[in-house]
């Protein structure tokens, strides 16, 4: 058996020290933590749920892609297909587009108002997404929504926000923009700020307009940055819970089903983990692309 | 079986109740049969119904002070999705609590990490007789009592009216149809309250102004009513054997019943949760809604003048006979507890009429005894304004209790269940979407991935 000192002596031995002392390896202890935390919560789980969603429903059988077959079979996984890319395309567009005309507003707002603006515009993002999502849910609860309450004073007519498709589909999508714009809007601003004052001025001299400047200055100079904003919407979006869990739980008739929502519905609820896995698991090859395609735009950008 | 009064209910529970505490409770039984003492965790299902919880709490602190057992007890709930993503994540990390509260089919994905408990579902049966029905389809799976029936939580969902509209709008009088004496109901009149009698009330409270609201939407109010509509039909999605048998007759009668009723009900119900049909009849809405007493409770704060025309009574009676629907919440413990022992003799304890008893009265009789002789608790008949409101919550004549997915085996019926089958189906074939056939047939696609 070893003795202790000499466990100690072997421990702090001076070719480990030296390891650690190394400018060489510096980098790599910096990493390692990071390093960690992304087996541990991100690829850990993710291989998990791959071998999970090869398994039966009682986990005690490998069943290869049997899940994965079913669902591309099965009309209701189509429906939550088509809800995911509509909700995320409609909510991501709009949130951009949103996002871009609030942060040029605010960046022409003088100074002394502009903290002030940029504040209050930034607490839908601030709160919890579950917390604002409740407070939606009570604008358009559908006997005592607050929304029909305001529509029938002015003399309209109230509207089946939560009980119609189409209607429930608007719901979540509001909602996802009230809460998704701020975060476009500040990136936005970020990036009209770290435009040189000198191009716009150049600009003006060659005779450009404003809308001109804005098409041929600030656009290009924000290309990169609505690029990278879009694309980690699109996945946040793409994989957003809270706001249809709260809101509609995936109705009317599954009309509003995510692929986050409709795979805890399986996975947890029903009781079919492997399949609720397998639903998720679609999620990663469409980000997966979302990500590469974006990415590679912005590196053709830079060249 | 007779009208049983307080003071001898009393009598009897102290009678059967002293010979378990003694044997619970004698000097050295459990305190020698514990070498050390025992560290028991409990996940308790935290009552919605003020101070329930606190009698319950106190009844297994009490236990455990005689039997110098450590308890620890966590509150979860009152949502059973709470308990279900507790429950989940302790079955798969494999440690959690010793007991745990588990609602309706939440212990048949987790069986087998469920440790079983045949002797104290025995010793209850032994002494009270049988559970009843459900709790055996959903505790008692493969020859194993994998939980038992819990005291708390339990309900089911009869109709609750207004009784003024009712006499006003429909010509009934409710509190004379379902008395609150079972012996004296008139079972021809009782007969008569079939679904043609409650469409026809439902036309007349529509035109009067206060509709019958009930969820058709992904929500588990809207399988507790209408899971029963079907069966009253003679239609079931599963039977026992695991074969699909939704596309029949009977279910294409029960849709076009449906389709007619719904003409007389509000439009958003395709949008309701859970706590919209209490919103609709406390807010003075509606005249008729499905639900555990728990509506009539939160009118009794909020609006005492319509909590004092609620009414609880029988389902109506269809072709193939009458069903209500119910939730059953149950206690599991887990095999991998080190104290099961004591895990067991505490469910046994809290299992008793006297225990019982105690929290019954606590949770003002919202709670569902899975025991025939528990029915005859009177707390049931003296809780209100209206007084005996509740009578009629259990069930007292020719109703059966069922839980949507019955006959289903539970692992196929928590499927039904939880992915709203019956209630999507039913929005498709009554909104339009589909004809009453189409949507029949689409049911039976969505059953199939059920059952493959």
């Amino acid at each position: 058996m070893r003795s202790i000192a000499s466990v100690v002596n072997r421990k702090s031995s001076p070719s480990f020290l030296k390891i650690l002392r190394s400018r060489r390896y510096a980098a790599y202890w910096m990493v390692l933590p990071l390093f960690i935390l992304i087996v541990g919560l991100v690829v850990y789980p993710f291989c998990y749920s791959l071998y999970l969603s090869m398994l039966n429903k009682s986990e005690t059988k490998w069943v290869g892609l049997k899940n994965f077959g079913r669902l591309l079979g099965y009309g209701t996984f189509w429906l939550v297909v088509g809800n995911s890319f509509r909700f995320t395309l409609i909510a991501v567009f709009f949130k951009a587009t949103l996002g871009l005309a609030l942060a040029l507003i605010l960046n022409n707002l003088p100074l002394a108002g502009q903290r002030l603006w940029r504040g209050v515009s930034m607490i839908p993002w601030v709160m919890p997404l579950a917390l604002s999502s409740l407070g939606w849910w009570w604008v358009f609860e559908p006997t005592h929504s607050a929304i029909n309450w305001v529509l029938v004073q002015l003399g309209g007519t109230p509207k089946p926000w939560l009980s119609d498709p189409f209607w429930a589909r608007v719901s979540t999508i509001v909602t996802n923009i009230w809460f998704g714009t701020p975060f476009f809007m500040i990136m936005y601003l970020a990036g009209l700020k770290s435009i040189p004052e000198s191009l716009y001025e150049a600009a003006q001299i060659d005779g450009a307009g404003a809308v001109q400047r804005f098409r041929y200055v600030t656009l290009p100079m924000l290309s990169r940055l609505i690029a990278i904003t879009v694309m980690f919407s699109t996945i946040v979006t793409f994989a957003n819970f809270d706001i249809v869990r709260i809101l509609t739980r995936g109705g009317p008739r599954y009309t509003t089903h995510l692929f986050g929502t409709y795979a805890f519905n399986i996975g947890i609820e029903a009781g079919h983990l492997p399949r609720g896995a397998a639903v998720a698991l679609f999620m990663f090859p469409v980000l997966g692309l979302a990500a590469f395609f974006i990415l590679r735009n912005i590196a053709r950008g830079e060249e | 079986m007779g009208k049983v009064t307080r003071r001898e209910f009393v009598k009897g529970m102290v009678a059967g109740g002293a010979a378990v505490a003694g044997t619970l409770a004698a000097p050295g039984v459990l305190r020698k049969a514990y070498a050390q003492k025992p560290k028991l965790s409990v996940g308790l299902w935290n009552h919605w119904v003020p101070g329930a919880t606190d009698v319950h709490k106190a009844i297994i602190e009490e236990w455990a002070k005689k039997n110098k057992v450590e308890v620890s007890i966590d509150l979860i709930g009152p949502q059973c999705r709470d308990i279900l993503t507790i429950i989940s994540a302790e079955a798969r990390a494999g440690t959690g609590h010793d007991i745990t509260a588990i609602c309706t089919f939440d212990a048949t994905a987790h069986k087998e990490k469920l440790e079983p408990l045949n002797d104290v579902a025995d010793y209850i049966q032994k002494k009270y007789g049988k559970f009843d029905d459900i709790s055996t389809y959903l505790s008692y799976q493969d020859g194993v009592w994998i939980t038992v029936p819990a005291p708390t939580g339990s309900h089911s969902y009869p109709l609750v009216s207004r009784i003024d509209l009712f006499l006003q709008h429909v010509g009934i009088n409710l509190r004379e149809l379902f008395p609150t004496d079972f012996t004296k109901r008139d079972k021809s009149k009782v007969d008569a309250w079939n679904y043609d009698a409650f469409l026809d009330a439902c036309k007349k409270l529509h035109k009067a102004g206060y509709p019958f609201g009930a969820a058709i939407s992904e929500t588990s109010d809207a399988n507790d009513w209408l899971c029963p509509v079907f069966l009253a039909f003679g239609s079931y999605p599963v039977d026992e054997e695991g074969n699909i048998t939704i596309e029949s007759d009977a279910t294409l009668q029960a849709l076009e019943f449906l389709k007619e009723l719904t003409q007389y009900m509000p439009k958003e119900i395709y949008g309701w949760d859970d706590a919209s049909n209490n919103r609709w009849i406390i807010s003075g809405k509606g005249g008729c809604i499905s639900n555990p007493p728990s509506a009539w409770a939160v009118a009794k704060r909020t609006r005492p003048d319509i909590a004092a025309q609620l009414w609880h009574h029988d389902m109506p009676k269809g072709p193939k006979g009458r069903y209500r629907g119910a939730l059953y919440f149950n206690f599991g413990v887990w095999k991998w507890s080190k104290e099961k022992k004591a895990a067991k003799e505490l469910l046994m304890y809290l299992l008793e009429s006297a225990q019982q008893w105690r929290i019954l009265e606590a949770a003002q009789g919202y709670d569902m005894p899975q025991l025939k002789p528990l029915h005859a608790h009177p707390v049931w008949e003296e809780v209100g304004p209206p007084k005996g409101t509740q009578y009629n919550y259990i069930p007292r004549g020719d109703e059966k209790l069922i839980v949507g997915g019955y006959p289903a085996k539970p692992e196929y019926a928590v499927q039904i269940y939880s992915k709203y089958i019956i209630p999507v189906m039913t929005a498709k074939a009554t909104t339009g979407e589909m004809s009453p056939k189409e949507a029949m047939k689409w049911c039976a696609k969505e059953l199939e991935m059920v059952i493959g």
